[in-house]
């Protein structure tokens, strides 16, 4: 490392990928990308630890075993929905109709599957409703590709029929129990105490076994491989965050008589569709053509990227991942009515940017939404148990979401000014 | 000198009424630098976009390696081994050097990318030429100056063994030193048996690497001489109009 200027460098002299060196210079290589405005969703995690301390110094019901499990619970909708937005907002668009697209779909499950109803079997119904996600997906995708209006004024467009659509469906003044216990279990059912273990081991045994995969396929391939300390590093945190959480959660936090313990049922649901939206995102080629056609869509199109068709399943995947936010929140509130996840979707939004994905198109990650969404819904949790008017909660929302955002410009700017090309 | 790799004769396009190609015709051959000179609007880049597959050419005859052609679309040309690198240069900021390289040819296995295999592959592609200003090739296209930016464009058209390369004004937005950088490499493209054709305002690059000039006037070839025979008060003259070309002879 002592002369960086070599006259003549050998022509066979391999050209770095970034995975060699020692774990420092790893750490190194990742501090100069968080200096170079590469921050991904450090940012919104640190918010949330600091929010987290405040919060737990201010009241005393915040770091309690039952509040953390409520927060998980009162976060899953807006987790979900700021996922299901991350597959629109890479491509550098946005789906203003998230929400009310959830709305219908449910309102069409509880119509279809309520004995009061069509009394359908509930999976038929729940499939019915998971369908009619894809559909108004493929419709919007159809639009903004096809067409080529701009998806803000398309889904501004079906945000307010959506509306009327619900108000149809549900008819006006009307208000469905859910009456599923399977629906209600995902929100207010837990997980056996060994069900919370047994979900952290298949964590830990697949981080393991893509990490060894992976490479298995580098050595294959004849190129050099991180330094392995590092993977043990990971999954040293996977182990020790993990099973830290998965006690706390396996803890009695019942107030009665009643024991309640265990991992709540909607966790492990949203942690298999972060990982397969993350694999999808990272490793297949639908992934990366968003990426590419977020950051530039016609270097997408010379590259033989099919951009419409692209486009269209995006927008598909993501009122479909809607529709499942939707089910969350059902299973959550216990009923729905005509106004059925009309308010969330601006919270989804921001959640998305909250956790650094770039509103541009090409930039963040899946998980960079969930984190974004736990941020906003620690505000809401703390601000709650500290009594203070609502809207205060707004406010400080609003102040995190535009902090979010000016963090994210100015390491950019510091980086190179990649704001003023954009 | 090897036989021609390319031999366009008498290709003409018109838009409408506007015949802008009037019977063109040019050769290139493996291994040489083939230079596109001429005014705008003086048809360069609809002899290009024919050449790529991009539109069509209305008549006339394209012959690759001496078998007749036609060039429909751009994976005809692709399938040829016809590569294009554009002036705008179509890469993805958000993307690494690696992912811009194997952009819309991916390889994977059970459908999940081999990133190992296209690593080795990039890195190879742009050690054979020579390329030694990019520090790692899992950096942000992003993070890379102007003449890193023309190498990955070009590197990306010789990843699956091009045998034709097309620069447009690969010279047009950079620097002194880059500009340098990137005519070497324009020249060990070449030297690697590739035939390139490239399009240039700037005579002095023009000079500097190509083997042979081709000046377009008007949807006309006026000029086609070795860079030796030739000097850039000619050439000028040529692409304005005010000099006529007499010397076939060779």
């Amino acid at each position: 490392m002592s002369s960086t200027i070599t006259p003549e460098l050998r022509t066979d002299d391999l050209i770095g990928s970034g995975q060699e060196g020692t774990i420092a210079d790893q750490v190194r290589a990742y501090l100069q990308r968080l200096r170079g405005g590469e921050m991904g969703a450090l940012p919104a995690i640190a918010g949330f630890v600091v929010l987290s301390i405040l919060f737990s110094v201010l009241s005393p019901f915040f770091l309690t075993e039952r509040n953390f499990a409520n927060l998980l619970t009162q976060a899953a909708t807006l987790v979900m929905l700021a996922m299901a937005l991350v597959f629109v907002i890479l491509l550098g668009e946005i789906d203003l109709s998230a929400g009310v697209t959830s709305g219908v779909a449910v309102s069409l499950f509880v119509v279809l599957s309520n004995p009061g109803g069509l009394n359908m079997n509930w999976i038929l119904a729940l499939l019915v409703s998971l369908v009619s996600g894809v559909l108004i997906g493929l419709f919007i995708g159809f639009f903004v590709a096809r067409v080529g209006i701009p998806s803000f004024v398309v889904t501004l467009g079906l945000f307010l029929g959506f509306q009327g659509l619900q108000l149809i469906i549900i008819g006006s003044g009307g208000l469905y129990r859910i009456q599923q216990p399977e629906i209600l279990a995902i929100q207010n059912s837990n997980l056996p105490v060994w069900g919370g273990w047994v979900m952290l081991a298949v964590m830990l045994l697949i981080s393991l076994g893509t990490s060894v995969l992976d490479r298995r396929r580098r050595t294959r391939a004849g190129v050099l491989n991180r330094t392995i300390s590092l993977m043990w590093i990971r999954l040293g945190v996977i182990a020790v965050v993990g099973g830290f959480i998965v006690n706390l959660l396996n803890q009695n936090r019942g107030t009665g008589f009643l024991a309640v313990s265990g991992v709540p049922i909607v966790v492990p649901i949203t942690l298999t569709i972060l990982w397969l939206g993350t694999v999808v995102l990272d490793r297949t080629k639908f992934g990366r053509y968003i990426y590419a056609i977020g950051g530039n869509a016609e270097a997408a199109r010379r590259g033989g990227i099919k951009v419409i068709g692209i486009k269209w399943a995006a927008f598909a995947v993501c009122s479909t991942l809607a529709v499942v936010s939707g089910v969350f929140s059902a299973s959550k509130v216990g009923s729905v009515d005509a106004a059925f996840g009309r308010d969330i979707v601006l919270s989804g939004v921001a959640a998305a940017v909250v956790g650094g994905v770039s509103l541009f198109g090409g930039r963040g990650r899946l998980i960079h939404g969930a984190v974004g969404a736990l941020v906003i819904a620690v505000i809401t949790n703390g601000l709650g148990l500290l009594n203070l008017p609502g809207g205060v909660n707004f406010l400080v929302t609003g102040g995190v979401l535009i902090l979010a955002a000016t963090v994210d410009a100015v390491s950019r700017v510091r980086a190179g000014g990649a704001l003023t090309r954009r | 000198m090897d036989a021609p790799l390319i031999e366009l004769t008498d290709v003409t396009k018109s838009f409408g009424p506007v015949s802008v190609l009037k019977g063109v015709s040019l050769t290139a051959f493996p291994g040489r630098v083939t230079a596109l000179v001429g005014d705008n609007g003086a048809g360069k880049s609809t002899l290009i976009k024919g050449l790529a597959g991009v539109q069509p050419y209305d008549g006339g005859e394209v012959r690759f390696a001496g078998e007749p052609v036609v060039l429909h679309t751009p994976r005809e040309a692709s399938r040829l081994g016809i590569e294009v690198v554009y002036q705008d240069l179509a890469l993805c900021d958000n993307l690494d050097i690696v992912q811009n390289m194997f952009l819309g040819r991916e390889e994977t296995s059970f459908g999940t990318f081999d990133e190992g295999e296209m690593e080795r592959q990039a890195s190879e592609t742009l050690r054979s030429l020579s390329v030694r200003t990019v520090k790692s090739v899992r950096q942000k296209v992003s993070s890379l100056s102007g003449g890193q930016r023309q190498t990955v464009a070009i590197a990306r058209s010789v990843l699956k063994s091009a045998r034709v390369v097309i620069l447009d004004e690969p010279t047009a937005a950079l620097g002194v030193a880059q500009t340098e950088q990137v005519l070497s490499l324009v020249r060990r493209l070449a030297d690697s048996g590739v035939a390139v054709i490239m399009i240039s305002h700037n005579l002095i690059d023009v000079f500097a690497v190509a083997d042979h000039i081709n000046v377009l006037y008007l949807g006309q070839m006026v000029a086609s001489v070795e860079t030796s025979k030739t000097t850039s008060d000619d050439v000028v003259g040529y692409i304005t109009g005010s000099k006529t070309y007499v010397g076939a002879s060779e």
